[in-house]
């Protein structure tokens, strides 16, 4: 029996020469991203060993610069397990500084056709890549230092056939609000997207529909690996070595769903959930909003920093509203700088900031008082996420984000671009 | 294994913020189960007790990688039965030693209030009540040794695996 992405790439990491739904497999772990979150209040106990120090890379993101003595230390605890464990790629608050998602992107640290773990959630994100990445709890995270070994459950998978081209003004964004929408959650599902589409999209496109998979609860989203995939991790990774899995011919699916990205239109989620919570952009119009936000794992690119400029150029800020905008690294600030589009946010009135999970996660940035009402084009909308509970998140793509943050109430990108 | 107790009723989609709300995360470690569901039900951390089972919908626990299923065994909770279990959730329940058990129709067979006994080797859920008994999906015994034992950290303390704790990040 013929197998899918996930299915080839599990048993390939198992050292099996299949694996099918209802099994649990036990299987080599690839690439561990160890987080500063790992080290708050030892969530994760540090192991005595890490069972391969050049399999496992560092980052600090969730807060970062640290903005208390605690976040301090947490980064000191992280610095010396780095020391001692002789673990070399470290991402510190430095030119390498940025969200673990963006930098395993940016580096290369998701190889095709293996496993990847790390504490987020958003760890799915690498799946663009072709990599089975999710996310595991911080007592498995040591578990995983010491052996570099974990278990999977082997689930169904449904397949995605992406066809035709996305508008312009759409983003990864509103391809999966449309998939929350349309199909629900994907709880004990795999998910593989594919199909003629995919040729069209950007590595961070992939990415943002890779990264909100968290949001529909996939137990792994994989993108096969396409040319520019692979040549993406050449270029960033130039010594790895690695095998990207396709699906087999025969392999078998819960149910395979066309997705026509021609016919799409931009999508915002309404508070509190992602899940079947969307409508067109023209049935929020006029919400009025306090804050826009653009950043996060899943819209911190260049991509959104050039489409949030184009939207931008020539316009204001609508007067009572801020807009936050937040890089995925520091490497893309500094070439979004270069490229001219953070001086069109900031003549704009945007306020933008260093490179950190920030008001995604209503640590810093950007949090919300009670009240509030954000549109934000990160990746969770859930009530209190970016602060108080009594703040109300829409969900959207960047370019709705930026041309909400003009008008002051929720707009269509469409009327900007 | 058989889990008794007293059920408390929760919806769909309850996700890792309504347990384990971020700001609360920043609290010291041991006073954020205090905060469980404080956006959805408020002060139900003075009614829960001990041993305690809670019911509840589609996709529970999904969201973050955060320790929100440890909050809910720290509260005294003896186990969680849900339509569906987000895959991130169920992975840290087992890691942190928590019951936890997927069952579909749970929602619709349960009032609140109804005592639940709840089995882990036949993976079944019985209403004590009305005398129903529904069968829960099944996973391996290696994932049950890992609850038995009180989660991963226990067997990895048994195997001298893990360095001392630091106290500068307690």
């Amino acid at each position: 029996m013929g197998m899918t992405m996930i299915e080839k790439i599990l048993a390939r990491s198992a050292g099996l020469p299949g694996v099918a739904p209802g099994d649990v497999v036990t299987v080599n772990v690839g690439t561990a991203v160890v987080i500063d979150q790992n080290f708050m209040h030892n969530r994760m106990r540090e192991p005595k060993r890490v069972w391969d120090a050049d399999k496992v890379v560092i980052m600090l993101d969730h807060i970062a610069p640290a903005d208390t003595p605690m976040r301090a230390n947490i980064h000191k605890a992280a610095r010396k397990f780095a020391e001692k464990q002789g673990i070399g790629k470290f991402h510190d608050v430095n030119g390498g500084l940025g969200i673990c998602h963006q930098l395993v992107a940016d580096y290369g640290y998701a190889l095709p056709g293996s496993v990847l773990a790390c504490v987020d959630s958003h760890t799915c994100s690498a799946g663009a890549f072709n990599c089975a990445a999710r996310g595991i709890g911080h007592p498995e995270m040591a578990w995983v230092l010491a052996t570099g070994r974990t278990w999977f459950p082997v689930v169904e998978t449904v397949r995605y056939e992406f066809v035709s081209e996305l508008p312009r003004v759409l983003n990864g964004k509103d391809v999966i609000l449309h998939i929350a929408n349309t199909y629900g959650d994907h709880a004990m599902q795999n998910v593989e997207f594919g199909g003629p589409g995919v040729a069209g999209m950007s590595m961070n496109m992939r990415r943002t529909i890779a990264t909100m998979c968290a949001e529909i609860s996939t137990e792994f989203a994989v993108f096969e690996a396409d040319e520019r995939c692979i040549e993406h991790v050449r270029s960033q990774n130039p010594d790895a070595v690695f095998e990207p899995q396709a699906a087999d011919p025969d392999a078998v699916y819960a149910d395979v769903r066309t997705v026509d990205l021609g016919a799409l239109e931009p999508l915002v989620a309404f508070p509190d959930t992602v899940v079947r919570n969307s409508r067109p952009v023209s049935e929020a119009a006029d919400v009025r909003i306090d804050q826009a936000f653009i950043g996060s794992c899943a819209n911190g690119t260049l991509d959104d920093f050039e489409v949030a400029a184009t939207v931008l150029k020539g316009r204001k800020i609508a007067a009572g509203t801020r807009l936050i905008v937040t890089p995925g690294s520091q490497a893309v600030l500094l070439e979004a700088t270069r490229r001219g589009y953070v001086e069109t946010l900031l003549e704009a009135g945007a306020v933008v900031t260093n490179s950190t999970c920030g008001a995604c996660c209503g640590y810093s940035n950007g949090v919300l008082g009670a009240g509030e009402v954000c549109i934000t084009a990160s990746t969770r909308n859930f009530k209190g996420r970016m602060g108080s509970p009594e703040a109300s998140i829409y969900l959207a793509s960047p370019a709705t984000v930026a041309a909400s943050a003009v008008r002051g109430s929720i707009a269509d990108p469409r009327e900007m671009m | 294994m058989t889990i008794q107790g007293k059920t408390w009723k929760f919806g769909d989609h309850i996700n890792t913020d309504l347990i384990l709300p971020g700001p609360v995360m920043l609290m010291p470690y041991d006073e954020q189960p205090r905060h469980v569901f404080a956006a959805n039900r408020p002060g139900w951390v003075d009614e829960v007790g001990a041993g305690d089972v809670l019911i509840a919908g589609r996709n529970f626990g999904t969201g973050s990688g955060r320790p929100a299923a440890r909050s809910l065994k720290v509260l005294g909770l003896s186990c969680l039965v849900a339509e569906s279990i987000n895959g991130l959730f169920f992975r840290n329940c087992v890691n942190y030693g928590f019951y936890a058990m997927e069952c579909p129709g749970v929602s619709e067979a349960f009032e609140e209030g109804d005592v639940a006994e709840v089995d882990f080797a036949a993976f079944t859920v019985r209403n004590a009540r009305t005398g129903q008994t529904l069968q829960g999906r099944t996973f391996p015994d290696m994932l049950l040794k890992i609850i038995e034992a009180g989660g991963i950290y226990p067997l990895m303390e048994a195997e001298g695996m893990l360095a001392d704790p630091n106290p500068e990040t307690a």
